[in-house]
């Protein structure tokens, strides 16, 4: 057995700067730039950063509050918030009971 | 001799609605552009003979005793009127493409029987067109032409003309109890009026009966179900508002079906049935608003009945797009990522879904906040918590829940082309109306029934609106595991009729079966065996009943009185 000399590479050595490989669709094609996991945190970051700000404008004004619920700080963001949980969880506390297959009236 | 009929008190000689009714049966006998010009024009017509209404009774016809207010004309009904024609048009472009032409007739006598209600001015009138109206949309379902389609349309009819039944036993009531056939505010104090609230009430998909609605319309073609969601629900609210307007239980009916509809669209899978769902929730909103009953109210539930229309409609063509470019497809779980193909009717369906959740500079904005004003102007502040909740739970379960699950959420790696231009210039021609009125709100209040004193974009409205919204956004993307689509369907009224009845029937049927194989048995095996052995004796041959020589019975005597006397001789 004798000593070969080593092939010499065929791609050059990893650097910083090298492409990465574009990210892939379900279909193999490169993936939509709105559904990469980079702009998807990017639309959380700017999302939160929007809900926050919508807070702070509702503090800005000053309204008479007939119900007194209604003069909380921030009574549109959490109450949005709260009823919308509430609601999901109750649909699916529902759905434990009421649902069945799609196909449940075809039989 | 037409004169003895019609009396012309106006300046109108027809009918507006008789224009898309009659025009319906020219359709078919079109053909290629000139199908496509009449169905175009006719609702243009129809829309320009609408505003040829002046106020007050325009057209009468005697019938039987009665002298029928055919066309009676206000701002009320010119509203809703112009609407039904405007969806008229636009369903008819969106559907150019439409092969089976009888949906288009039965769509066309369908929406001009809905002018033909709101320019009624008497209950006879009324209860005509609302039973033409049956027809056109059950033939609309029925045109899906799949046999659940024709299953749902049996259901349909058939909860529509008991609707209709209940209606006009109502009306003769009424009409006893009376001596009127005309149209104007009444109480829910009689039978009468009861059965009159409750027929009408029926249609807008009020419990018990609200199944109707999400069992039929996602059943009709790609094309149908945009018709489908413009008329019926909405002509209950304009019939509402003459009749019933200040009616309290129409508040807590109204309430109910806002919760009703959001809850059972979360749990939903199919998009036209979430679609559907949110139908009942907003006309739930109109209810509210009828309920209430102030001047407000009353703008606010007919000017939401104009643009939930055509927001509605804009949601269900876009649904419809999807449905026609992917070859069917309907429910979230085959669906997704369609924006990267379908970047028209994805923004359609945005525009749509932002309006249904009445966000600030879409028609939505401008029209169900006034419902809100009047609660809260009323001190109603049970109402005015649970209105501000379902504003959230709208965004909720159509603002974002339809989008996401249908254009965006996981690819499903379809990719679909947007649809042809007719269907595009029906979806763009309903989204620049969205978004008009709701930047252009003014045009919409000159049309309400009363002048409205109500300013939408304050900085506290837009900004309360905001926080709102988007809160309910994040909870739904917090929530999302939760919200993960399965191939489920949730249980509603109709499981009633449509498992517990058909079960009943069957178990009746075999027990009845057993009951009558049971008396067969019997008949055979006991009945006849007795009339076997009867026959046996008693046959000509039989022991009983044979003829015997007159010896052997001389001999049978003798033998009985031998017997006789040994007995008597040793005992």
């Amino acid at each position: 057995m004798t000593d070969t000399p080593k092939a010499p590479p065929t791609t050059a050595p990893a650097t910083d700067t090298a492409v990465k490989p574009p990210l892939l669709d379900i279909n193999g094609e490169p993936m939509h730039w709105l559904v990469r996991p980079m702009t998807i945190k990017l639309l959380w970051l700017g999302g939160l950063a929007m809900l926050a700000f919508v807070t702070w404008l509702g503090t800005t004004i000053y309204t008479y509050d007939k119900f007194t619920l209604e003069g909380t700080i921030g009574f549109y963001s959490w109450y949005g918030f709260v009823t919308c949980v509430a609601m999901v969880v109750f649909a699916k506390l529902l759905g434990l009971g009421l649902s069945k297959k799609d196909t449940y009236y075809d039989k | 001799m037409i004169n003895d009929v019609l009396s012309m008190t106006g300046n109108v000689l027809v009918s507006p609605s008789l224009i898309l009714i009659l025009g319906a049966f020219l359709v078919p006998m079109a053909h290629g552009w000139a199908r496509s010009a009449l169905t175009l024009a006719l609702p243009l017509i129809t829309l320009w003979a609408i505003w040829q209404v002046g106020d007050g009774v325009q057209l009468t016809a005697s019938f039987l005793d009665y002298q029928l207010q055919w066309v009676e004309g206000s701002k009320l009904s010119r509203l809703f009127a112009t609407v039904f024609a405007i969806m008229a048009f636009a369903g008819g472009l969106f559907a150019l493409n439409q092969k089976h032409v009888l949906e288009l007739s039965a769509a066309f006598v369908y929406a001009g029987s809905a002018v033909g209600v709101a320019l009624a001015g008497d209950l006879i009138t009324v209860f005509l067109y609302w039973e033409l109206m049956a027809i056109g949309s059950t033939m609309v379902v029925w045109s899906g032409r799949t046999p659940d389609a024709g299953r749902a349309a049996l259901r349909y009819s058939l909860v529509h003309l008991f609707g209709g039944l209940i209606l006009l036993v109502g009306i003769i009531a009424y009409i006893q109890e009376t001596g009127s056939i005309d149209f104007v505010l009444m109480q829910a104090n009689s039978f009468a009026t009861w059965m009159i609230l409750i027929g009408f009430l029926i249609n807008t998909g009020a419990p018990p009966l609200s199944a109707w609605l999400p069992d039929a319309y996602p059943e009709a073609s790609w094309s149908g179900t945009a018709f489908l969601s413009a008329f019926t629900t909405k002509t209950a609210v304009y019939v509402l508002l003459v009749g019933f307007a200040g009616e309290q239980i129409l508040i807590w009916v109204g309430i109910y079906m806002i919760f009703y509809g959001i809850i059972y669209a979360l749990l939903e899978n199919d998009m036209r049935r979430i679609l559907s769902y949110s139908i009942i929730n907003q006309v739930g909103f109109m209810l509210v608003g009828a309920g209430i009953g102030t001047e407000m109210a009353i703008n606010g539930a007919a000017a939401h009945a104009f643009t939930h229309i055509i927001y509605k409609a804009l949601l269900l063509m876009s649904a419809g797009s999807v449905m026609y470019m992917t070859g069917g497809k309907r429910k979230c779980t085959d669906l997704g990522g369609l924006f990267q193909s379908m970047p028209f009717t994805t923004l359609a369906g945005i525009v749509g879904a932002l309006s249904i959740s009445s966000f600030p500079w879409t028609s939505g904005f401008v029209s169900k906040s006034m419902t809100s004003q009047a609660a809260y102007d009323g001190n109603l502040m049970f109402v005015w918590f649970a209105l501000v909740a379902a504003s959230a739970g709208v965004f909720l379960h159509a603002g974002i829940k339809f989008p996401w699950f249908v254009f965006f959420q996981k690819d499903s790696g379809l990719r679909p082309k947007d649809p042809p231009w007719n269907m595009k210039a029906a979806m763009g021609l309903l989204a620049v109306l969205s978004i008009w009125i709701g930047m252009q709100p003014q045009f919409l209040y000159a049309l309400l029934p009363y002048v409205p004193d109500y300013k939408p974009y304050t900085k506290a409205h837009v900004y309360e609106i905001l926080q709102l919204l988007l809160y309910a956004g994040l909870a739904f993307f917090v929530l999302l595991p939760l919200m993960k689509r399965t191939m489920t369907i949730t249980l509603d009224f109709d499981w009633f009729y449509r498992k517990l009845a058909v079960e009943t029937a069957q178990s009746l049927s075999q027990t009845t079966s057993r009951l009558i194989a049971g008396y067969m048995w019997v008949r055979n095996n006991v009945v006849n065996s007795v009339i076997d052995l009867a026959s046996h004796h008693h046959n000509p041959k039989g022991l009983l009943a044979r003829t015997t020589p007159a010896g052997v019975m001389m001999f049978w005597v003798v033998v009985v009185l031998f017997a006789y006397l040994v007995l008597y001789l040793f005992l």
